[in-house]
């Protein structure tokens, strides 16, 4: 018996995994969650069809979207994070001892749910009591926020998904209100690679140049996307290489596979596609 | 009947299964002969574009599934007979007028109608005798008509031959309906009702959550848009009659300018659309009106903007409030309506439906959900944070009784002349001129010119009112009759 999950990158590229197992498979309010099991990648989520995470590559991803802004800003005590019901991004943040708060914010109930039960490892963090977590559209948390977050980190599915509302010019004004006059907005900025993805970085990304002073965008490799994958990093005072405190960031001790310091750096060194891609909007 | 039915679809399906081959118009064939246009609209949509055939029916004179199909829409609508329209509710409203009066008979009607109503008298040669329009000072909008200016029209023209209303206005507003029934039909008048943004109310819930729909409220007949909340495609409507009106006749009238060649594309939106109302109808607007209500509540949560709603409610020319529109004033936030629609659509990609001097409106229908309304509100709150500016106040309106000197068909029809705004004062007008706001005519064809208007016409221009309708586009000049 052969099982294999694809994932259309475009209507004419597919990647495929062997699937050992399927766990479960759900359709929640939002969207339709699948959990598979795999032999090299280990257990990966699935919302309404696209791959969202694998146990064996996840912590690239949760470790850039996390610690690149958490080493540039001095004192981040209060985080929002939009998104991540898989609480990837919220058990790399705990690892801070001074931070104090943090939203989490996830429309879906049931990607906790499923999260807690199939991807023990990722969705490790709930129990956190500096962890509040909220079910609810980001969009509409965001907007009655102001002035209140060191850092708010949006870890979303794609545009076309219940996401959609967490790429338009108007979240992305709330969220400049909902930070302080330092503020780092994180996003995930999706591929630039295939021609309508890369619509949607320069779309997103002309959105954010508007909305803040500053918007810069780094770059990680993650194996199971099989694309370049972009992040974005906007904000008022603090920037990116600059603010860059490495001797600090690096006394705290904090356990990483992916990050480092000075990859940090070379995050921010775009490929010159991506360059010409963004700059076309700025 | 089986309201899940919908005849034209499926005799459009059975012809598909039956692959007859075309030798009759359209000359695309199914699609065949037009690459491009099948590539861009699909191969199904040009599959159904076909022409009345035996199978098929006629939309002229209906005797099979387009019958059945209108039988269905009449009885999920509660109304004897039920029209399939496909050139527009301009058509619909043309065929109500047309089917009640003729030349030189009168017709009562409110100020604000819809440009189609006053071209129907165009067409037709009726009089229109206009009921004194109130409005909304603070808003800046146009209300629905009193009971009293209507029974005032009504007893000083006994020789009317029917009285029009607006059910609701385009911002939701609804006269007393059942009143104005009441009062016409004792004075042997029809009542007709330009229902365009009323298709929703047939499907109300139990406890009177939208307001009455016409023909339930005793109207005579019914102008409907079923492609704005009905679901069915542009162009599409629906013309309703009560019982006590001659169906037969009501067709004629609308063969008189309807189409012969009925677009089966058109034709199976309505059935299809028809169907999932009567289905589903009441649970569809039970959801818009949530949809609605929380927008309202959390735009008005924001301050600065007004989605007003039923505490306007006084029983007289605010009589109810259809509260699926969200309808916001955005003068306490410093901008015009206009000027918040602009801004929705060029810095966030909103499209509104219209904006005015002093609100917009949104339209929230069928197609919506939580999400795209959490959008809407948050670009507001962001319209507001990144734009406001001190209050302003709105111009000074005013509402000036039309002198009806001529038939708006004699003063379409005969020799004009253009002259400057102030040398016309006492002739009479061969064009329209519209004001927003309130979006009420200031002049119609046939109508005398006075100093008063001219003296409006100017400072509305002064105010950067937009004025819209006549030949010259700066509004310098009106045609005038010789």
């Amino acid at each position: 018996m052969e099982l294999w999950f694809s994932e259309m990158h475009t209507p004419n590229i597919k990647i495929s995994i062997k699937v050992d197992k399927q766990l479960c498979s759900i359709k929640s309010p939002y969207q339709r969650i699948d959990v598979f099991e795999s032999a090299d990648l280990g257990r990966f989520l699935v919302l309404d069809g696209f791959m969202m995470l694998t146990e064996k590559d996840e912590f690239i991803y949760h470790e850039m979207i996390t610690h690149v802004p958490m080493a540039v800003h001095p004192m981040a005590k209060n985080i929002l994070v939009i998104g991540a019901g898989d609480g990837g991004v919220l058990r790399e943040l705990i690892k801070y001892d001074h931070i104090v708060n943090i939203d989490v914010v996830e429309i879906d109930e049931e990607v906790v749910r499923v999260c807690k039960e199939y991807l023990p490892k990722t969705a490790s963090s709930f129990n956190d009591e500096r962890a509040t977590l909220y079910f609810e559209d980001g969009l509409k948390f965001v907007r009655r926020q102001e002035n209140k977050y060191d850092i708010i980190i949006v870890d979303s599915t794609d545009p076309s998904g219940p996401g959609e509302g967490l790429f338009t010019m108007e979240f992305y004004g709330n969220c400049f209100k909902a930070l302080k006059q330092d503020g780092i907005l994180i996003n995930q900025h999706e591929s630039p690679f295939y021609a309508e993805d890369a619509m949607t970085v320069k779309r997103t990304h002309k959105r954010i140049v508007h909305s803040f002073k500053m918007s810069r965008v780094y770059q990680a490799h993650i194996p199971t996307y099989s694309r370049h994958w972009l992040f974005g990093f906007a904000s008022n005072g603090l920037h990116p290489l600059k603010n860059l405190n490495a001797d600090k960031w690096n006394d705290l001790g904090i356990k990483t596979r992916y990050y480092n310091t000075n990859l940090h750096k070379g995050a921010f060194y775009l490929p010159g596609y991506v360059e010409e891609l963004l700059s076309d909007v700025e | 009947m089986n309201q899940y039915r919908t005849p034209i679809k499926d005799a459009l399906e059975e012809l598909e299964r039956n692959r007859v081959i075309p030798f009759d118009v359209p000359g695309h064939k199914r699609g065949r002969g037009s690459d491009n246009l099948t590539k861009f609209l699909g191969s199904k949509c040009l599959s159904i574009d076909v022409n009345s055939m035996k199978p098929l029916d006629n939309l002229c004179h209906p005797v099979s599934v387009i019958r059945e199909a209108e039988e269905l829409a009449a009885e999920a609508f509660g109304v004897a007979n039920a029209f399939f329209m496909v050139s527009g509710t301009t058509s619909a409203i043309q065929a109500m007028v047309m089917s009640v009066c003729k030349r030189g008979e009168k017709i009562i009607l409110p100020r604000n109608v819809h440009r189609s109503v006053l071209n129907a008298l165009v067409l037709c040669g009726a009089i229109p005798v206009y009921i004194k329009c109130e409005s909304n000072e603070q808003l800046g909008i146009a209300l629905g008509s009193s009971l009293k200016a209507v029974e005032k029209a009504i007893k000083q023209n006994p020789d009317a031959k029917a009285v029009l209303v607006n059910n609701p206005t385009y911002y939701g507003i609804c006269s007393n309906l059942s009143g104005i029934v009441k009062l016409a039909h004792s004075y042997g008048m029809q009542v007709l009702a330009d229902e365009a943004h009323g298709t929703h109310f047939y499907f109300r819930g139990d406890n009177g959550e939208l307001p009455c729909p016409a023909i339930a409220a005793g109207a005579d007949m019914a102008a409907i848009s079923m492609h704005k909340s009905g679901g069915s495609l542009t162009q599409s409507s629906f013309l309703l009659i009560g019982s006590n009106v001659n169906a037969n006749y009501v067709r004629q009238v609308i063969n008189l300018t309807q189409t012969t060649s009925g677009s089966y594309i058109l034709l199976s939106s309505l059935d299809i659309a028809r169907s999932h109302l009567a289905v589903n109808g009441k649970e569809i607007f039970a959801k818009v009106l949530d949809l609605t209500e929380y927008a309202r509540e959390e735009i008005n949560k924001m301050g600065g903007f007004y989605a007003f709603s039923d505490e306007l409610i006084d029983g007289d020319a605010f009589y109810d409030f259809d509260r699926t529109k969200l309808t916001v004033n955005t003068l306490g936030i410093g901008l015009a309506g206009i000027e918040v629609h602009n801004i929705l659509r060029d810095e966030y990609d909103i499209q509104i439906e219209f904006g005015d001097m002093g609100n917009f409106l949104a339209y929230i229908s069928i197609g919506d959900n939580h999400k795209n309304i959490e959008m809407l509100i948050s670009a507001l709150a962001e319209v507001k944070r990144r734009f406001s500016r001190p209050t302003m106040d709105i111009m000074k309106q005013q509402y000036i009784d039309p002198i009806v000197k001529a038939a708006p068909q004699e003063a379409f029809y005969n020799p004009k002349k253009m002259l400057p705004l102030k040398q016309s004062i006492g002739k009479i007008c061969a064009e329209f001129i519209m004001c927003y706001p309130p979006g009420i005519p200031l002049l119609a064809p046939g109508e005398e010119i006075t100093e008063e208007i001219i003296r409006y016409i100017i400072y509305a221009k002064e105010k950067g009112c937009s004025l819209t309708g006549p030949e010259d586009m700066k509004i310098e000049n009106i045609n005038v009759l010789e």
